[in-house]
């Protein structure tokens, strides 16, 4: 059919482009975890953990927290969009959170170094406010730095996500609910967040891996041992030129994430059935 | 509105409740806007150390460093300018066709094609890069202005493809026969009916693609670094080397067009074509 073919010749360098530079890569990435000069065999992955089990657990422990904050935080201003009684507080907070949605990795990670550093701007802040003494300062570039720059720029994303899926929830229920005195946190627990939970699980998961493949962040906040695998893979190839062992540390945080999109899939498959 | 919907109007204790609010909204606010804030100070700090909370001289000697004709920084942005907009007109030739076709004619598998551009922001990107910078290395494309669009290229196309389709099918299909039954060819009909109308979709798309290319490290990183210089590079080597004036600056230059391009992409992006992304 001359329709079809004409169809699939529009579409077809498009795919030629994912297909090379990215599905082809990708599986000489998952070939090369397992090839040791030349030969097949394990020895990537048993060097791998030697070295860097630490931070394997390091960084699945990070975007886990990272994940639950995230999650967390877009319920929040989520419910509150959709069901503060204030229009004026819900207009500030709309204006508000949005802001770092668009910022970049790079961008996020300088400025909260900067900011969260021993004599940043968040201690002296609260130093000239009386709230600690210039001895209680401590610098929070470390993992905790990670977890506050993931927070900072993946919640506007996941928050509007949510904030979308509450806004077309039918308002009936929710009324029903408040004129039977259910209170606002009730409403949200119970109504509201169980009606968005695949918008939400879908958000946290596109986060979960785009928290996985960012370099500048750790690069950027923290890339003394322990650090994310990332920084681990840039590492290994730039001072080793040891393509084995990055691709085994790539193929693992590939695994990480396949493995949370299952946990998604499988819930994607029971809601249908 | 009932009542219940409006209690300042029955209690006059209800502006009480802007004390929760504004323990809650106040550090909020200082956590998005503080380190912002802190960037801002950064860029025109003359003198600034251990222990003053403010720079002891302000002025914008690093400012006239970056935009020196021989400092650097000049080469990074144009060098980012260059492949971002190269990374938009390559993107554009190829989702403009695909999205058409994505739109409107029958595709076998449409569902799994529309999948396969999101598979480059599915998986952890990092490991692919440093193998696509090995292929490159072999057909001497790494450390080439080329390399480093087709890169961005790659990663951009989602946007790209998705929201052209998007912007296609939000368009009548009986505009286009009807330019057909006066007698325009399909590529006449095509070019003077539907792209035009098209065209502010295609622009929100642009805009993305070029956001995603000024912004993207990784690739920029493994296959451009260290022959083509790039801002989000030359933003990673200053910090590293402690120039922090020089490093907020950039940061600053990489910001302003990502804030600017969220206000406005609102105005391209129509609510029509924004409920057909993915579909």
């Amino acid at each position: 059919m001359p329709k079809r073919l004409l169809g699939l010749l529009l579409v077809l360098p498009a795919l030629a482009v994912i297909a090379f530079l990215f599905i082809l890569p990708l599986i000489m990435s998952a070939v090369g975890a397992f090839q040791v000069e030349g030969a097949f065999g394990w020895g990537n992955f048993t060097k791998t953990f030697d070295l860097y089990t630490k931070d394997i657990i390091f960084t699945v422990v990070i975007v886990s927290l990272s994940t639950v904050l995230i999650g967390i935080a877009s319920i929040a201003i989520g419910g509150y969009l959709t069901l503060g009684e204030h229009p004026v507080a819900v207009a500030i907070l709309r204006w508000l959170y949005r802001w770092p949605m668009f910022i970049p990795f790079i961008v996020v990670g300088q400025i909260l170094r900067t900011f969260l550093s021993k004599n940043g701007m968040m201690n002296n802040t609260f130093i000239n406010l009386g709230l600690m003494t210039p001895l209680d300062a401590v610098s929070f570039l470390d993992w905790r730095g990670i977890v506050i720059a993931f927070v900072w720029k993946q919640t506007p994303f996941v928050a509007l996500l949510v904030a979308g899926a509450m806004a077309s929830i039918n308002r009936d229920t929710i009324e029903a609910a408040r004129n039977l005195g259910a209170s606002r946190l009730r409403l949200l627990v119970e109504i509201v967040v169980p009606q968005v939970a695949m918008t939400l699980t879908v958000g946290l998961i596109l986060s979960f891996i785009t928290m996985m493949s960012v370099l500048s962040v750790p690069l950027m906040i923290n890339a003394q041992s322990p650090t994310m695998l990332t920084a681990d893979i840039a590492f290994r190839v730039n001072s080793y030129g040891d393509y084995g062992v990055a691709n085994a540390l790539g193929l693992i945080s590939l695994v990480l994430a396949a493995s949370v999109a299952w946990i998604y899939l499988r819930a994607s498959l029971k809601e249908r059935a | 509105m009932t009542a219940a919907h409006n209690p300042a109007a029955r209690n006059p204790l209800a502006a009480l409740w802007w004390v929760p609010r504004g323990i809650i909204f106040g550090p909020m606010a200082f956590f998005i806007f503080g380190p912002l804030f802190n960037l801002l100070i950064w860029t025109v700090a003359e003198k600034w150390y251990f222990p003053y909370s403010l720079p002891l001289e302000y002025g914008f000697s690093s400012w006239a460093r970056v935009f020196a004709p021989r400092g650097g920084a000049m080469e990074s942005l144009t060098n980012s300018l260059v492949v971002a907009l190269l990374t938009v007109v390559v993107s554009l030739l190829l989702a403009i066709p695909a999205g058409y076709a994505l739109a409107r004619l029958k595709l076998p598998f449409r569902g799994l094609i529309l999948l396969a551009f999101l598979i480059p922001q599915a998986f952890p990107n990092l490991t692919v890069y440093v193998n696509v910078a090995r292929i490159f290395y072999e057909i001497r494309l790494n450390g080439t202005i080329p390399g480093v669009v087709l890169v961005h290229v790659s990663h951009g196309l989602v946007y790209a493809v998705w929201i052209a389709t998007a912007a296609f099918s939000a368009i009548d299909a009986e505009l286009e026969q009807a330019a057909r039954n006066i007698g325009a060819g399909a590529f006449r009909a095509f070019l003077d009916v539907t792209l035009p109308l098209a065209a502010p979709g295609l622009m929100a798309s642009a805009i993305f693609v070029f956001l995603e290319s000024l912004d993207e490290f990784t690739g920029s990183y493994f296959v451009g670094a260290p022959d083509v210089n790039m801002l989000p590079l030359l933003l990673y080597t200053t910090a590293a080397g402690g120039n922090y004036q020089i490093a907020s600056i950039t940061a600053l230059l990489l910001l302003v067009p990502s804030l600017v391009f969220m206000l406005i992409v609102e105005r391209f992006l129509k609510a029509d074509v924004l409920s057909r992304v993915g579909h």
